[in-house]
């Protein structure tokens, strides 16, 4: 039995396989009913509608149906069960199990527990595997992922994302240039895991001077409570926001990815760019975890 | 001026488990890491900052010694995160028949709590704490916590 945990558990090839499997699947979805009969639990025990909403899609897509518990009040979570005893139960009713949780390490304990499939949706500050895996999509659709120039920018040290990303690209010879924000870089432990694996960290504190070196911008959210007022929180988020200006002189081909929700670091402006590719990248989460609900079920 | 008559502070033990040249101070952590507390019926000798001559230095240790159990192997490694110079005789009719050091184990299972508050392992689940030995420190394997320093503190 399958599952799929974190991407830290994928090799190269099994992300090539499986991004070829969300490539065929983006080509001609509409003959696939891999699913047909089949029934999915969305557990999410904490909010995510996008991320639900996009298996709830994928599952249909491939002709199967989901039942799904979308918060902890009035669950068995609240009656004091725990998550190992909810999951060996749904396990009876289900083929697999996409889980949603607050704490990091859930969807490993699922794992352990479950008697299907389990998919790991975000567990807490933890994995969130089919975002990373539909970033390298995103990159590969424009690309191939082997020695590219990324550029991460933002919240490098509590965002989720950018460690999975920049992880999984350490199978490809990638260099990634990190402009994080005061105090926010990247944890030394995951620089340090990198450069085991033969990545290339470059540190910049100023996006404008990598610019023409980068083929991928990828920026996340800045939040707010990252900072103690409102004035610092503008100043430093301006300073990070990618503009149609601070683009000039790019590389032919860049392109930029946010996981979105953004909240003012890319400029709209922006959007109508043929680089702008963050819309693309969100829809990329249907045939991406078309690919996951197949590769498991 | 006279000299300070020596002898043995704990007697020797027929027939178990002599674990010598414990960090001193560190015995008592050494015993729970071992699952041996208050509640469990093992007869037990504890000796604390003894003197010890160590490649002909004088130095400080503690020495444990548990009856009528011979403690595995797989048992003792754990003990190497607090105390990496310990060693380990087995004992049967007064006499040792084995002698080893410890190692330090690739994983360690329900030894060391993780210091991520939001990590699973920390919750009412029925689990046990699970890290690899790495050469960074503990990696938790739930949360990817690494834990590098003040290990001794967050034993369970």
């Amino acid at each position: 039995m399958k599952h799929i945990i974190s991407i830290k558990d994928f090799g190269r090839e099994e992300i090539d396989s499986l991004l070829a499997r969300a490539g065929a699947i983006d080509a001609a979805p509409e003959i696939r009913k891999t699913l047909d009969g089949k029934q999915v639990a969305l557990l999410f025990f904490e909010p995510s509608t996008r991320t639900r909403m996009s298996f709830t899609s994928a599952v249909s897509r491939l002709g199967g149906t989901t039942i799904t518990v979308d918060s902890v009040e009035g669950s068995s979570i609240s009656k004091g069960e725990t998550l190992a005893d909810t999951v060996r139960v749904v396990s009876s009713y289900v083929d697999a199990i996409v889980l949603r949780h607050p704490k990091e390490g859930a969807a490993r304990l699922a794992s352990e527990f479950a008697s299907v499939p389990v998919i790991n949706a975000g567990d807490g500050a933890g994995q969130h595997p089919s975002q990373t895996l539909l970033d390298l999509y995103t990159i590969r659709q424009s690309m191939p992922l082997k020695g590219i120039h990324i550029g991460l920018l933002g919240d490098l040290r509590y965002g989720r994302t950018t460690h999975s990303l920049a992880y999984a690209l350490s199978n490809y010879d990638v260099t990634l240039h990190t402009i994080a924000l005061p105090t926010l870089e990247l944890p030394d432990s995951l620089v340090t895991e990198l450069h085991k694996r033969g990545c290339t960290v470059q540190e910049h504190e100023n996006i404008a001077d990598v610019i023409p070196d980068l083929d991928v911008i990828y920026t996340t959210r800045i939040q707010r409570e990252r900072f103690p007022d409102a004035a610092s929180y503008y100043n430093v988020g301006e300073s990070y926001r990618i503009t149609p200006e601070i683009l000039e002189g790019h590389k032919e081909g860049m392109i930029i990815l946010h996981p979105l929700p953004r909240a003012g670091e890319i400029d709209p402006r922006v959007d109508a760019l043929p680089c702008a590719r963050y819309f693309e990248q969100a829809r990329n989460g249907i045939p991406v975890r078309m690919a996951m609900l197949e590769e498991v079920i | 001026m006279q000299n300070e008559p020596r002898g043995l502070l704990i007697s020797p033990i027929k027939d178990g488990t002599v674990i010598d040249h414990i960090r001193a101070g560190a015995a008592l952590t050494v015993l729970r890491m071992l699952g041996i507390t208050g509640q469990t019926d093992e007869e037990l000798s504890i000796a604390t900052n003894v003197t010890s001559m160590t490649g002909g230095q004088e130095g400080k240790k503690d020495i444990v010694k548990v009856s009528n159990r011979e403690l595995s192997k797989e048992e003792v490694d754990r003990i190497a995160l607090v105390s990496p110079q310990a060693t380990i005789n087995i004992i049967r009719d007064y006499i040792v028949v084995e002698k080893k050091g410890v190692e330090t184990p690739k994983l360690l299972s329900g030894i060391v709590k993780c210091t991520n508050a939001g990590c699973i392992t920390n919750d009412n689940e029925p689990i046990k704490s699970a890290f690899e030995v790495t050469e960074e420190g503990l990696h938790c394997l739930y949360c990817d916590t690494v834990i590098t320093t003040d290990i001794e503190s967050h034993i369970i």
